[in-house]
């Protein structure tokens, strides 16, 4: 610095490197002193607004010659970027500080939440359903569908049930009429399976036939804890041209492991339905079973009696099938070991609940 | 069927493993289902035969009371009697008898332990049981008497009473009619076990006979094709049946009567034919089989007065009908319970073959389904008749003296199974199994068929197999293939998934039942499944007028309860009464749906044919099949109560509500790809001011609202409860929706508030704004609805935001407010509507 600097800038006045200096400290140390936001802004004024020292020095350049002008503006732009550097730094403190604290401030019990919305629920009958369609249809089946209230002819007689034969008996039928004063007392019926959909589908569909048909269904039980007059079963058929009892073990067997896992297998053991020749029953090798895994009865099925091929107009000779059936609420009752058959018709609504959508 | 394992052991060569368990087993690998293995409950102590010295009658107490001395052999008596006094009540016995007693120390079934005790002022020493204190019957009707010769007192009783021979009860398939029978079920097991078979019924010697032994004839061929008697003189009606015989008859769960009875049905049981005693010096004249003709009438055994039908099948003689064929024999006929001393019977034994049908047809009309009934509707073996006679006769003469009378009457003619061709590998190509060679004919020689082998045309052997007469039920290929299948075991069918041709997945309208069940749940119904069953009375509850198309019903004619024997034509009773469940569980908030088939009948019903069997229907024939069915639409429904938002610590909650019904309805419309359009309507069971219609185009497809007040006080429900029910089968299958233009310009919206009188319908301003408002406009939406004083009485504010935009440019708002006058006037033009000052 030279003397005629010194001479041209009085010691002691709004230029002199002492007061800058001590301006500038001043206004560090407000800043720094500072407790909160609104404390800072209250001390920015002081220091970086219009009448603070350092702008006042600034308006005093005007008045220096030349050289000194360009000294003392050096001076006075470092002690205002001093200045302005710890203001922001200190509100950069500040603004996180705030942040931190308004953070925790509005912490909540966040185990307050309860249902906002109502819940609702599939049934798992639907549900299971579903999951059998989805098995076959993964395999190329289709799903086939037919009415309830059935024609006797399609529930019984194209299914090789003769007229008089005890195994009609035996079906527990609920018979119907349209009209109170009509006479025709066996032509409708609630179906007592899902097999007579079976015949729609070779009546309807070009062959080969693979379909899966899940249903309600209807027999004359009363509703008890094992029992009830309205359940489901759902049916498959396969029809084509050199099917044998091998393939219908070997989609039983596949059935089985989609429904209760890669160790599931099935046995067959030779029964009696009028609409399979040779007939079986189905039992399931169920590893979840309570007691221990073991072998669980699960359904019906059999070749298709060449008579039922007949009546669905498919030859016999160039043609052969299996089908099966299993009851969807049995199904569900020993793979989710529900105890009693009354919750699933009930509709009470925290049974379906349970099983969501 | 119940048969002790030890009669099965008579017939099958080599004997039966030791535990029944594996006996069961070897039945279910050949088709016979074990319902039960029971074994009699182990009875320890001194149980023993003993025999009656002495009987006292103590007459001095309210109810006869006998105070006997029995002989229980050496070992057991008093050393100075010679005997041990014991108290009993029962009274069908004498001085003489033989008896069980259980001594002190015995422990009955049921944990019935005995001590010796004062009772009655005698020291009773013991008891003397009944079969079903004994666990071998239910027959509590007096202590158990054993034939003279069946044992000496002091014997131990347990084998006696065979309760080391277990009985084995199982199901015998509809086809299976020869599995009603020792014979039967032995040949089955001994195949199962591959071990001999000696067939009861060649043990039998048949006399040849030239004379007949009652005159027969028969008038209805078809319904009996087959009728054999055979008559027994001079027989002891009082003699007692054979002790071994009573106790297989009580272990297949018939109950012994006297030695007629018991020796038919032991036959029954033993070779499956029924058979009938009759008293022959009752009968009047020729045994006529025929048809029962109008008006006749028949007292049967059970003292029941039966009014005939003219397909019942009779026997009769002179004096009019005697039995109902194969079901139950007739009073007048029977031979009496109760003889003098010394009286001997004169027993004719019928032995027939009856159409299954005709049989099945006649019990199921007099609701008598009895042991014969039960085996001539699964067919009968019918060469069986001169033997199962020839039996019977034989045992009544062993056992009740008499002799048989010379000639055997046998009419008709039994008929044989035809033989039935089978390609030689048929059952191989049925299982998907390459078998034994030889194996198919093995084992349909085993079930008792004649087999030859011959070449095909095509120079493939061919089997020519002839079934057996108990088996009339094999009449085609498939059957022989199950018999060999069955044989040889299922469990050698390998596991092979065939490969099924591709698949075209769900169909669109299973595709939307899912999407329809999904939404709904996702919006917070829960799904329930309630029965289709209704009553008149649901119908009075809704209100329903008395021609309501709705109370047109499928009846069920054999219903579960009297009160719901109809089928629904709606969804909504079955949510209605699951919702009353709910809320009287203390569940407040309950929403619910259903998505199931209802059934509406047609105002005319429409004849269903009955097409043939083992051919195609025609085309016409299916087609009328399904017009005569009634329809059966897809419906979806949903009922709600309580807070359809629940209240919580966010504040309160917001009650159900009409709007929530109608919403649930437009959801389900979203869902399957139509804006149903609302409109206001009437329609019980729903409250007259708060009905919507929802329509797809114009036409209705369901309705959704409140219940009337009525309806909900009448059916229980809680208030302002509200339902929507919705036909999905209106509802059209949308595959390919339109793919919508999605702009990319801003939009401009635009509020406007419209007063309208306030029985102009929302929908119908909303439809004149969106029609009025041309192809700029996008969006229209109610946000707001003000009545009071500043519109004025009678009179309403509408606030709709409109969103206009362009497809193809940034829309000016001169243009959007031009859309929007042009909105605003068409309402106004429609609906009178104005712009709110």
């Amino acid at each position: 610095m030279s003397d005629s600097t010194q001479e041209t800038v009085p010691v002691g006045g709004p230029l002199d490197a002492a007061t800058l200096d001590a301006a500038a400290e001043a206004a560090v140390n407000a800043f720094a002193a500072a407790a909160d936001l609104a404390a800072l802004a209250a001390v920015r004024p002081a220091h970086l607004g219009d009448r603070a020292p350092l702008m006042l020095a600034r308006r005093e350049l005007g008045s220096l010659p030349g050289k000194d002008r360009a000294d003392a503006g050096k001076r006075v732009n470092a002690a205002r970027v001093r200045v302005q550097e710890a203001f922001d730094a200190r509100r950069e403190v500040l603004v996180a500080e705030r942040d931190e604290k308004v953070l925790v401030e509005e912490s909540v019990d966040v185990t307050l939440p309860w249902d906002r919305a109502p819940r609702g629920a599939r049934h798992p009958i639907t549900q299971i359903a579903e999951q059998i369609a989805d098995v076959f249809v993964a395999m190329g089946w289709e799903v086939a569908e037919g009415p309830e209230v059935e024609a006797s002819w399609l529930n019984f007689d194209a299914l090789n049930f003769g007229k008089d034969h005890p195994a009609r008996t035996m079906q527990d039928t609920f018979y119907l009429r349209e009209r109170k004063d009509s006479a025709d007392t066996s032509a409708m019926v609630l179906r007592t399976h899902t097999s007579p959909v079976q015949i729609r589908a070779l009546l309807e569909r070009e062959l080969p036939v693979y379909v899966v048909c899940p249903g309600r269904t209807f027999r004359t039980d009363e509703l008890d804890a094992t029992h009830t007059p309205v359940f489901h079963q759902v049916e498959g058929l396969a029809v084509d041209k050199g099917i044998t009892m091998a393939h219908l073990k070997g989609t039983l067997d596949a059935f089985a492991r989609a429904m209760f896992g890669a160790q599931s297998r099935t046995r067959l053991r030779p029964s009696y339905f009028p609409f399979t020749e040779p007939s079986a029953e189905v039992d399931v090798w169920f590893p979840e079973k309570k007691g221990g895994a073991g072998w669980v009865e699960w359904g019906g099925c059999g070749m298709v009696n060449p008579n039922v091929l007949l009546s669905a107009g498919v030859d016999p000779q160039v043609y052969s099938g299996f089908a099966f059936g299993m009851g969807l609420e049995r199904t569900l009752q020993f793979r989710n070991g529900l105890p009693d058959m009354r919750d699933m018709v009930e509709g009470d609504v925290r049974f379906s609940r349970a099983f969501g959508v | 069927m119940r048969v002790p394992v030890s009669w099965l052991t008579d017939h099958v060569d080599g004997g039966l493993p030791a535990d029944p368990e594996d006996i069961g087993e070897a039945f279910v690998r050949v088709g016979l289902e074990i319902e039960e293995i029971h074994r009699a409950e182990e009875i320890p102590g001194p149980l023993v035969v003993g025999r009656v010295l002495e009987i006292t009658e103590l007459t001095e107490f309210k109810k006869p009371i006998r105070y006997c001395r029995v002989d229980v052999g050496p070992d057991e008596n008093e050393s100075d009697t010679g005997s041990r006094g014991i108290v009993c009540g029962a009274r069908n016995f004498v001085v003489g008898d033989l008896v069980v007693v259980a001594l002190p120390g015995t422990v009955l079934p049921g944990g019935f332990a005995i001590a010796a005790r004062k009772t009655y002022g005698h020291v009773s020493d013991g008891m003397i049981s009944s079969a079903a204190e004994l666990g071998i019957g239910s027959d509590h009707s007096g202590i158990l008497v054993l034939p003279e010769g069946t044992a000496e007192p002091g014997d131990d009783a347990r084998p006696v009473l065979g309760l080391d021979d277990p009985v084995i009860e199982l199901n015998v398939t509809p086809d299976r009619g020869y599995c009603f029978s020792v014979r039967g079920l032995a040949r089955e097991l001994a195949a199962s076990l591959e071990r001999d078979f000696t067939d009861p019924a060649t043990r039998v010697a048949v006399p040849a006979e030239k004379e007949s032994s009652w005159p027969v004839r028969l008038d209805d061929a078809e319904g009996c094709p087959r009728f054999v008697a055979r008559r027994v003189s001079g027989v002891d009606p009082n003699a007692p049946s054979p002790w071994w015989m009573r106790r297989r008859l009580l272990a297949a769960g018939m109950r012994p009567i006297s030695l007629t009875v018991d020796v038919t049905n032991y036959v029954m049981i033993e070779l499956g034919q029924p058979l009938h005693a009759y008293d022959a010096t009752r009968l009047q004249g020729d045994i006529v089989v025929r048809r029962a003709r109008a008006g006749e009438k028949l007292r049967t055994l059970d003292d029941a007065l039966r009014v005939l039908d003219p397909d019942d099948l009779l026997i009769t003689d002179d004096s009019g009908p005697i039995g109902l064929a194969g079901v139950m024999g007739g009073a007048s006929t029977e031979i009496p319970a109760e003889h003098a001393e010394g009286a001997t019977i004169d027993v004719l034994v019928e032995a027939a073959h009856f159409d299954p049908a005709t049989i099945a047809r006649g019990a199921r009309r007099h609701k008598l389904p009895s042991e014969a009934s039960r085996r001539f509707e699964r067919a009968v073996d019918a060469q069986l008749p001169p033997v199962a006679a020839e039996r019977a006769a034989q045992l009544l003469v062993e056992h009740g003296g008499g002799t048989i009378v010379a000639g055997r009457t046998d009419v008709g003619a039994a008929p044989a199974p035809a033989p039935v061709r089978m390609p030689l590998d048929l059952p191989d190509r049925t299982a998907g199994v390459a078998y034994p060679r030889g194996a198919t004919v093995q084992q349909l020689t085993r079930i008792g068929a004649s087999v030859e082998l011959e070449t095909g045309d095509d120079g493939k052997g061919v089997v020519v197999a002839t079934p057996p007469s108990w088996r009339p039920d094999i009449t085609m290929p498939a059957d022989l293939v199950e018999e060999v299948l069955r044989l040889e075991g299922l469990d050698m069918i390998p596991s092979v998934l065939p490969a099924a041709p591709a698949g075209r997945g769900l169909t669109a309208g299973q595709r939307r039942r899912r999407a329809v069940s999904r939404a709904m749940a996702e919006a917070g119904y829960v799904e329930v499944l309630p029965f289709p069953f209704v009553g008149d009375a649901v119908w009075d509850a809704f209100g329903l007028a008395a021609d309501d198309v709705r109370r047109r019903t499928v009846t069920v004619l054999n219903p579960l309860d009297a009160e719901r024997n109809t089928l629904s034509t709606t969804l909504l009773p079955g949510l209605l009464d699951a919702l009353v469940r709910n809320r009287s569980r203390g569940l407040e908030d309950v929403a619910l749906f259903h998505v199931g088939q209802v059934v509406l009948p047609h105002a005319q019903p429409v004849t269903m044919p009955e097409p043939a069997v083992r051919a195609r229907p025609s085309a016409d024939e299916y087609a009328q099949i399904d017009a005569a069915l009634p329809a059966q639409p897809m419906h979806v429904a949903a009922v709600l109560a309580g807070e359809r938002e629940p209240r919580g610590w966010w504040g309160g909650g917001r009650e159900a509500g009409w709007a929530d019904a109608v919403e649930a309805a437009r959801l389900v419309g979203r869902v399957a790809g139509v804006e149903l359009r609302v409109t206001k309507g009437e329609l019980a069971p729903f409250h007259p001011g708060r009905t919507a219609v929802l329509r797809v185009g114009d036409f209705p497809a369901g309705h959704a609202g409140e219940l009337h007040p009525k309806v909900v006080e009448a059916l229980g429900l809680p208030p302002r409860t509200c339902a929507m029910e919705l036909d999905l089968d209106l509802v059209p299958l949308t595959d390919v929706r339109p793919v919508p233009r999605v702009s990319p310009y801003p939009a401009v919206a635009v509020d406007v508030a419209l007063v309208t009188a306030d029985d102009v319908p929302v929908a119908d301003v909303a439809d004149a704004l969106e029609e009025g408002g041309g192809e700029l406009l996008e969006e229209v939406r109610l946000f707001d609805v003000y009545s009071g004083a500043q519109v004025g009485e009678g009179r309403r504010s509408l606030a709709f935001s409109m969103r206009f935009r362009a497809d193809d440019r940034t829309l000016t708002s001169e243009e959007a407010n031009a859309a929007r006058d042009a909105a605003v006037a068409l309402a106004g033009q429609r609906v009178g509507a104005e712009l709110r000052a």
